[in-house]
């Protein structure tokens, strides 16, 4: 988030789009609910799906699924018409403002009605609203960036930001929120193929040079290596033979599941370290009992770039060690000495090598977590980003033109579905399903669908009702809804029985490697 | 030069804002004065009185919690007259339900009589869930009183445990009003209300139906405000004494907000979580999933050995063979085929220090940049 949590009570404007934020980040929503009801916002909901925010929204925006970029750009369109736009902003923190005005100039409110079905009217009473306001705030999640036009949609957002001067000040921002508690640190800490740690380039040779003498290492490659989802056709193709996957559960998680099943048993060796025997780690060669938070000491990084204390509370099952430990052993064993008495010595280390955190300790976050940046020890952290500049000095508008998902529907599979989370249950359940009570409130998979739809294929609530995709079929039970929306359906992912993710489309964003779980086509029939 | 307005409170002499109540005043400058319903980040309601203060002038005994620090007032907190009031206040809640802790009293005849009959209606032979944990046994403690001098009133409504995770005991209820404003005023739920009037006054869910079929979605936010037994969770219900457990700070493992957590350690276990109060990001809220989804730490389904598969089928190893192979076939197929023929998949799960040490093993040890983790999935 470029904004704290708590900002979001600052807004007088809450823009949400894409979050099911009641459901999927609970407390957070708490902050968003409150400013309505107490603080006078204004909250905006942009979402295909009737979620509960809609009942504390002024406005609710219904898109077409997959259609993001057209309604930004339609919004963008009225604030620019209607001299909306934060000049001042736009003169002194932007450049490309011409590029953007030109493409944007015919996603007037009527053209972006046929697109995305939302009503020029509202269209334009959501930009005024959101415009006008001293202070506005966008809160998104995985329904803007698990498209093929992900990262479009993600652009696209900040543009509204920038164009209105929504960004750098309180109340403000562009605020992804992280499904996963420790994503942000993830990223932090360079689980991603192009870059190390804090966003620092593989492909900059000064980095990579850093980092081998930090290490005591040559021959790092400077080539960006391959996102998880070009990792497994490569494993399919057979060329990519190896793989050591860490407390990940990718054979519920993973798009086009079936493909990604064929593709991981065609791996020569596969190891996985988790705290359950998974659904992936049964295809393992080895796996490797590891420990669960509760276990060790560390940090998590949460959605606000707060770095917080992780505390070892009980001692390990069995035999089972903290993850670090495992990996240090493996790499000691294949030459290279890793050796750590405890994991505030492995902070350290990152705090010397990752700019961003520099300036942490564990004895400065022990009471409260402090937001990175911050890069030296003097340094208080850094809870707004952009307060002065960007980090490429001037902020850059991405004239972005919509383009359809790469599914629709058709004759053979007329319906929508669209996949996401759900309140009770956890990712792929490993965790949450060990509990009586929230599986007592959400026993297993479901098919949300409207009345009208139900009606229209004769399925009662509780119906047992097939699912079909061009890639896979599931069977799960009805759940007539008044959330869904009619011509699409919704299905939790969570649930191996049923996995949503037999039907999903692994079509990918081309520069995120995100996969489009929010789209895709299927078709429906009474299950016998 | 502004003239600074000024407060006397138990005879000194304090300056306020303009928005402060006497409650704040008193609590900024260390005077403590006890409340039941007053639940920070709210609407004060008054509901309680036990706050009742002395305010020179003033006809009544002024609740402090809502009531405005103004200029030139005088206020005592402990007078004999306000103690007078809270101990009145104090035996008529002790009176009013279960309430039996040891505060109750045991010179009455009654005692035994009114034991056996909370035993039997909480189907328990223990003290009451919370003795221990309790702001009115605290209050009972500190102005010395006991629940005998009025007559217990009948119990009107049956505990409620048909919920995942809450019980709701009715018989223990004070009315003070503050689940209803967790629920409302913080979490904004809005599954709860007052419901009915006078002595029949329940805090109801959906027209007085049992929290599962009402809009709660058990984040447990009334549970932790609840200064009496009333709430409880249902795990921890008789089974946790506060005085059993050590408590660890730590962070959520769920969603990406970061809740502040306390793990409620017993035995090796942990028994109960509840929120870190005042503190950033969640100031002591949580969800169902943070506050209740911990039976995954001690489940019985935990791998606790290394394990080899061979024909298809697993078996256990020692660490030092698991290690030995891991590392071994990684760098076999490293040499044989390449740094780009094998991948790491890090996790949003673990540490940040992890995540490095993957990121580090991947790029300085296996030379590769195929790292990647499933969160964006
Ligand atoms: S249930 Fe607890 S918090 Fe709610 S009114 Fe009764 S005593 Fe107060
Ligand atoms: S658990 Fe949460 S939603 Fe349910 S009644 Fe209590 S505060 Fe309200
Ligand atoms: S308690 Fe709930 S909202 Fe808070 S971090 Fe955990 S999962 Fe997220
Ligand atoms: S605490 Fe002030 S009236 Fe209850």
């Amino acid at each position: 988030m470029t904004n704290t949590i708590a900002d979001i009570e600052e807004a007088d404007v809450i823009l949400v789009t894409g979050s099911n934020t009641t459901e999927n980040h609970p407390v957070l929503s708490a902050f968003v609910k409150r400013a309505v009801k107490f603080k006078g916002a204004k909250l905006i909901v942009v979402d295909p799906r009737r979620i509960k925010l809609t009942q504390f929204a002024d406005l609710w925006l219904r898109p077409n699924l997959g259609t993001d970029v057209a309604w930004i750009n339609g919004m963008m369109n009225v604030i620019i018409n209607e001299g909306l736009l934060d000049e001042d902003f736009v003169d002194r923190r932007t450049e490309g403002f011409e590029a953007l005005r030109k493409v944007v100039e015919k996603y007037d409110p009527e053209f972006v009605e046929g697109i995305t079905g939302i009503p020029a009217e509202a269209l334009r009473a959501a930009a005024r609203l959101y415009g006008k306001a001293g202070a506005a705030s966008i809160l998104y999640c995985m329904g803007i960036t698990q498209h093929t036009t992900g990262t479009d949609n993600v652009k696209s957002l900040a543009n509204l930001a920038m164009l209105t001067g929504n960004l750098g000040r309180p109340g403000t921002g562009v605020n992804p929120l992280r499904g996963q508690n420790n994503v942000q640190g993830a990223c932090d800490m360079g689980g991603l193929p192009n870059v190390f740690s804090g966003y620092q380039p593989v492909t900059d040779l000064a980095v990579v040079k850093k980092m081998e003498d930090a290490w005591g290492v040559s021959g790092i490659p400077t080539k960006p290596g391959l996102t998880v989802t070009k990792m497994i056709p490569m494993a399919h193709e057979g060329r990519l033979k190896a793989l050591y996957i860490m407390g990940e559960n990718p054979l519920v998680s993973d798009p086009d599941l079936n493909h990604a099943e064929k593709s991981i048993k065609n791996l020569d060796f596969l190891v996985v370290q988790d705290i359950f025997l998974t659904e992936t780690a049964q295809l393992a060669d080895v796996v490797l009992p590891s420990t669960c938070f509760a276990e060790k000491d560390g940090t998590f990084s949460n959605t606000e770039r707060r770095v917080q204390r992780v505390r070892k509370a009980l001692e390990p099952p069995g035999e089972s060690m903290e993850d670090w430990k495992i990996i240090c052993s493996v790499a000691t064993r294949m030459g290279y000495e890793m050796k750590y008495p405890d994991s505030e010595a492995i902070f350290n280390e990152i705090a010397r090598v990752t700019p961003s955190y520099a300036g942490l300790s564990y004895a400065r976050i022990e009471k409260e977590g402090l937001h990175w940046p911050c890069p030296s020890a003097e340094h208080p952290g850094t809870p707004i980003l952009h307060t002065q500049q960007f980090a490429r000095g001037r902020g850059l508008f991405h004239a972005i033109e919509w383009i359809p998902p790469s599914e629709q529907t058709d004759d053979e599979y007329p319906m929508y579905l669209t996949t996401g989370r759900i309140l009770y249950q956890y990712h792929t359940g490993t965790m949450t399903m060990k509990t009586g009570g929230l599986n007592f409130k959400a026993p297993e998979a479901f098919v949300e669908i409207s009345a009208a739809d139900a009606a229209r294929y004769r399925l009662a609530d509780g119906d047992m009702v097939r699912v079909s995709s061009r890639r896979g079929e599931i069977v799960a039970r009805v759940k007539v809804s008044s959330k869904a929306v009619d011509g699409t359906i919704f299905i939790p992912f969570h649930f191996a029985r049923a996995a949503a993710n037999r039907l999903t489309n692994a079509a990918l964003d081309p520069v995120s490697g995100i996969p489009e779980y929010k789209v895709c086509a299927v078709r429906i029939s009474k299950a016998a | 030069m502004t003239t600074s307005k000024i407060i006397t409170i138990n005879g000194r002499e304090l300056t306020f804002e303009n928005d402060e109540t006497i409650l704040e005043v008193a609590r900024r400058n260390g005077i403590e004065i006890p409340t039941l319903c007053h639940l920070k980040g709210t609407q004060p309601t008054g509901a309680c009185r036990i706050c009742v203060v002395e305010v020179e002038g003033a006809r009544n005994l002024m609740p402090a919690c809502c009531t405005p620090a103004a200029d030139k007032m005088v206020v005592r907190t402990e007078s004999p007259q306000v103690v007078a009031a809270r101990r009145l206040i104090i035996q008529l809640m002790l009176a009013s339900g279960n309430h039996n802790c040891a505060i109750r009293g045991s010179d009455n005849q009654d005692w035994t009589a009114f034991q056996l009959k909370v035993q039997e209606e909480d189907g328990s032979s223990d003290l009451c869930p919370v003795w221990g944990d309790c702001r009115l046994q605290d209050l009972a403690y500190r102005y010395q009183v006991s629940g005998e001098r009025f007559d217990a009133t009948v119990n009107r409504y049956p505990i409620e445990d048909v919920n995942p995770f809450i019980v709701r005991d009715f018989s223990r209820c004070i009315l003070c009003g503050r689940c209803v404003q967790a629920c409302c005023e913080v979490q904004v739920n809005n599954a709860i209300s007052f419901g009915y009037r006078g002595p029949f006054s329940k805090i109801i869910a959906a027209g007085d139906r049992p929290l599962k079929d009402s809009d709660c979605v058990f984040c447990g936010e009334c549970v932790q405000v609840c200064p009496v037994g009333a709430l409880v969770e249902k795990e921890a219900r008789y089974r946790v004494r506060p005085w059993e457990t050590g408590k660890v700070r730590t962070t959520c493992t769920y969603c990406g907000v970061g809740c502040q957590i306390l793990l409620h350690v017993k035995d090796g276990k942990v028994v109960k979580v509840t929120g870190v109060p005042d503190s950033p990001p969640n100031h002591g809220s949580l969800c169902v999933k943070g506050r209740f989804g911990f039976d995954f730490i001690n489940s019985e389904k935990r791998l606790t050995k290394p394990l080899i598969k061979e024909n298809g089928k697993f078996r256990e190893a020692d660490w030092d063979e698991a290690l030995d192979l891991v590392a071994g076939r990684f760098r076999e197929i490293v040499e044989k085929n390449g740094s780009e023929s094998v991948g790491v998949l890090t996790s949003a799960r673990v540490t940040n220090e992890e995540n490095y040490i993957a990121n580090k093993f991947a790029r300085a040890v296996l030379k590769t940049n195929n790292i990647d983790h499933c969160a964006r999935l």
